[in-house]
């Protein structure tokens, strides 16, 4: 029998024979999933999610093809490779689900999210957060004589530092979309 | 061609278009005008229920016995609450139903109006996809697609919600071969190399087993002539889950008889000692596993199932493929024969040899009485009275079921209905009535315990007016039988709450809904009792008194794995802390 050496949850043709499928490490994956933009469907998803004990850290949704009434769901997802192989095939069988791309693994992926940052400061802490803005390329999309609405754009994990930065120097409240996320290449 | 009608009339045309004789339902003021559209033809049959539950569940009946979508159309709020363990249960199962539900008109959603629920909000986890039509224009298309969910892929119960004033609306009915269905074509053929490689391993393994279950069913008749085949040509012992009994005859000299928690020792043990494991329609659900992580340890397994997501969801499989069953097997049988039909003969007769010992175990012998009727003895005699007859077996959940499985024999697919997945007490009632609704003359037979039975015991009335002849065995130990098994077994014999008291007089009962009652308690009378069940031209209610403390053997308990089963004769000195499964 083990003269046909094959590997366990390996399936044909497919990336995942290079990985163990036993692996009990827990990494983040991005989930694109595109459905029928019809009523219900994020429910669904996230029902799905929820009844079935999965995390979900980001989710975005939007249209993204206005005349075939399709929208793109982007999750990020903990857990194991076994975990997120049936997170990927229990999403597949929803009906309105059309595609799911495991991005992280299929296709090292552009992701970005976009944030707003109050803060609130003045004197030496107010120039600061405008220098640091600088550095990380957010905009100043409103501004009063106490306060800044700055605009970021990056990966998490930038939006992340930004914060981080910016608590110290009269952080009042943030707004994140959550990741977008696609595949490099044509 | 696109015709001009109301949304009520388009529900029964969609009907008529499907191919549907009969719909179970009850009325209720969201759902009037589709009974006024129903009450102006001939042509489909309305079954008037008692409660919403057993309309699913006699769908479900219905659709097990004849392998074509159940129907069911129930009222708003209540009506469609109502429905929601039938729909889980059908889920749980992969039963094809449709199932329609009235709501308050489109103005009104969101209301709190009278009779008003979110239905498809409370379905949606329930059923395998839901729809709330909002224009007439788009219903035609939307139970078009319904009925191509219910029944492609995994089958499962699809619900369409409608307004009352979408009923009432005049709109285009397109015909069903005008729907766009193409988006949703579940992938049915194997991938090609994998069955290559399934027929390698057929070819080579010394200790084979056929793991098989619901999805051969499921698949149609043609997957299990072929699974028969394949069978009887390889020479490979099969056994089967609780929901594949009958699609290999249980006369059939590889049986093994059921796995799983009350399986058989030789079916469990074959599981545990195989060395190739060929799971065919069926998702190691924990029933049969027992603990994971001693499941069946040095096999090869391969697992063909239609759902990708039943593939490495509890056990890592070696060798999965997605697809339908009888598609699958057809490549496989055609590969292994022109490959010059090889088995390992040699290991084969040393595997056959050490499953024959295992049957010397007799692992379902029990202590018969002449003085009061044992359960086991009750289902042997309704086998040897039953089995020549063009028979259909429904049954409720408990010990019962468990013994029904064991003791009686099925010989082809769709005779045997039971409520696997969910083990919905009150299944087995309506079912039975959709059964027989579904085959007239059939000797329609539903195994129960008092207390299951009692659950849904309001459609007496149903089965009267629509002279359904079903014929309710219970199996009376007025005792929540699986229940006070457990307490007995895992939980210091603290019988906590699992008896049935005040029951009725169950022969005064039947004869209070024009059916006829008999009630038998010694094992001398049986035979007779049985035979007057039989030749009785209509629903009877036969009250079988049994020994009131016999335990289901044999069992694995809970978080034990396949060669720990528990047999009759040890259970006496077995001792184990509360289970958790």
């Amino acid at each position: 029998m083990a003269a046909l050496n094959i590997k366990k949850g390996a399936t044909s043709h497919s990336a995942y024979d290079l990985r163990d499928f036993h692996s009990e490490v827990e990494s983040s994956h991005t989930l694109a999933v595109l459905v029928d933009n019809e009523a219900g469907v994020l429910a669904r998803v996230i029902g799905l999610f929820s009844g079935r004990g999965y995390n979900i850290d980001s989710l975005t949704v939007a249209e993204v093809d206005h005349k075939g009434h399709r929208s793109r769901i982007t999750i990020v997802t903990r857990g194991t490779m076994a975990v997120i192989d049936q997170i990927k095939a229990q999403l597949g069988r929803i009906v309105p689900v059309h595609q799911v791309i495991d991005l992280t693994t299929e296709a090292q992926p552009v992701e970005r999210e976009l944030a707003l940052f109050k803060v609130a400061a003045t004197g030496e802490k107010r120039i600061e957060s405008l220098r640091l803005a600088e550095i990380f390329r957010a905009n100043v999309v409103d501004s009063t004589l106490e306060s800044f609405v700055f605009e970021i754009t990056g990966t998490p994990d930038k939006i992340d530092a930004f914060a981080e930065l910016m608590r110290p120097l009269g952080l009042k409240d943030v707004a994140r979309t959550g990741v977008a996320a696609l595949p490099r290449g044509a | 061609m696109a015709r001009q009608m109301t949304g009520a009339e388009m529900v029964v045309q969609a009907l008529k278009d499907h191919g549907v004789e009969v719909i179970f339902g009850y009325p209720g003021g969201a759902v009037l005008p589709i009974y006024d559209a129903i009450f102006q033809q001939n042509e489909i049959k309305h079954i008037l229920v008692r409660h919403e539950q057993a309309a699913i569940h006699m769908a479900e009946g219905y659709a097990r016995s004849t392998g074509k979508p159940g129907c069911a159309l129930v009222t708003s709020g209540p009506g469609a609450t109502n429905a929601v363990t039938g729909l889980t249960d059908a889920l749980m199962d992969s039963i094809p139903l449709v199932v329609f539900s009235g709501q308050v008109p489109t103005f009104m959603i969101g209301t709190d109006g009278f009779q008003e629920a979110d239905t498809v909000g409370i379905t949606r986890p329930c059923t395998k996809h839901n729809w709330l039509v909002k224009d007439t224009d788009k219903l035609a298309e939307t139970i078009h697609q319904a009925f191509h969910v219910a029944t492609s892929g995994r089958p499962g119960p699809v619900l369409i919600d409608l307004p009352k004033d979408v009923q009432f609306a005049n709109g285009r009915y397109t015909e069903p071969k005008t729907a766009r269905v193409d988006h949703y074509q579940p992938k049915v053929k194997g991938d090609i190399e994998a069955v290559t490689k399934l027929v390698e391993l057929i070819e080579t393994a010394a200790k084979p087993v056929f793991y098989t279950g619901g999805g051969v069913i499921n698949s149609g008749t043609a997957a299990s002539q072929l699974m028969r085949e394949l069978v009887d040509a390889t020479g490979f012992p099969i056994t089967s889950t609780l929901m594949g009994l009958g699609a290999y005859p249980a006369s059939g000299k590889n049986w093994l008889g059921m796995l799983g928690m009350h399986g058989l020792y030789e079916a469990n043990l074959a599981m545990h000692g195989c060395d190739l494991m060929i799971n065919l329609g069926a998702r190691f659900d924990d029933r049969i596993t027992g603990r994971i992580a001693d499941f069946s340890p040095k096999s090869t397994k391969v697992h063909v199932d239609i759902d990708a997501s039943s593939i490495n969801k509890i056990i890592p499989v070696d060798l999965p493929i997605v697809g339908d069953v009888a598609h699958v097997l057809e490549d496989a049988l055609k590969i292994w024969k022109a490959r010059g039909r090889k088995v390992n003969k040699e290991g084969l007769a040393k595997w056959w040899a050490q499953i024959e010992e295992w049957k010397k175990v007799r692992c379902l012998a029990f202590t018969n009485s002449d003085k009061v009727i044992k359960p086991q003895y009750a289902l042997q005699r309704l086998e040897a009275l039953t089995k020549d007859r063009d028979r259909y077996i429904t049954t409720e959940v408990g010990q019962h079921q468990m013994w029904a499985a064991q003791f009686l024999g099925f010989e082809a697919p769709n005779r045997w209905m039971t409520s696997g997945g969910l083990g919905t007490m009150g299944y087995g009632f309506p079912a039975s009535i959709g059964v027989q609704i579904a085959h007239p003359d059939a000797l329609v037979i539903n195994v129960a315990g008092e207390a299951s039975w009692l659950m849904n015991m309001q459609e007496m009335g149903t089965a009267t007016q629509f002279c359904t002849p079903v014929k309710q065995f219970i199996l009376n130990n007025e005792r929540l039988g699986m229940v006070r098994q457990w307490q007995d077994l895992l939980h210091g014999g603290r019988y906590s709450h699992s008896w049935s008291d005040s029951l009725p007089d169950f022969v005064k009962l039947a004869e209070s809904f024009g059916w006829k009652g008999i009630s038998v308690s010694d094992p001398k009378d049986l035979d007779d009792a049985i035979m007057e069940m039989i030749n009785y031209d209509g629903p009877v209610l036969f009250d079988c008194l049994v020994e009131k403390h016999e335990n289901c053997f044999p069992m694995i308990p809970s978080g034990k794995p396949h060669n720990e089963m528990l047999l009759a004769a040890d259970a006496a000195a077995f001792s184990s802390g509360a289970a958790l499964v």
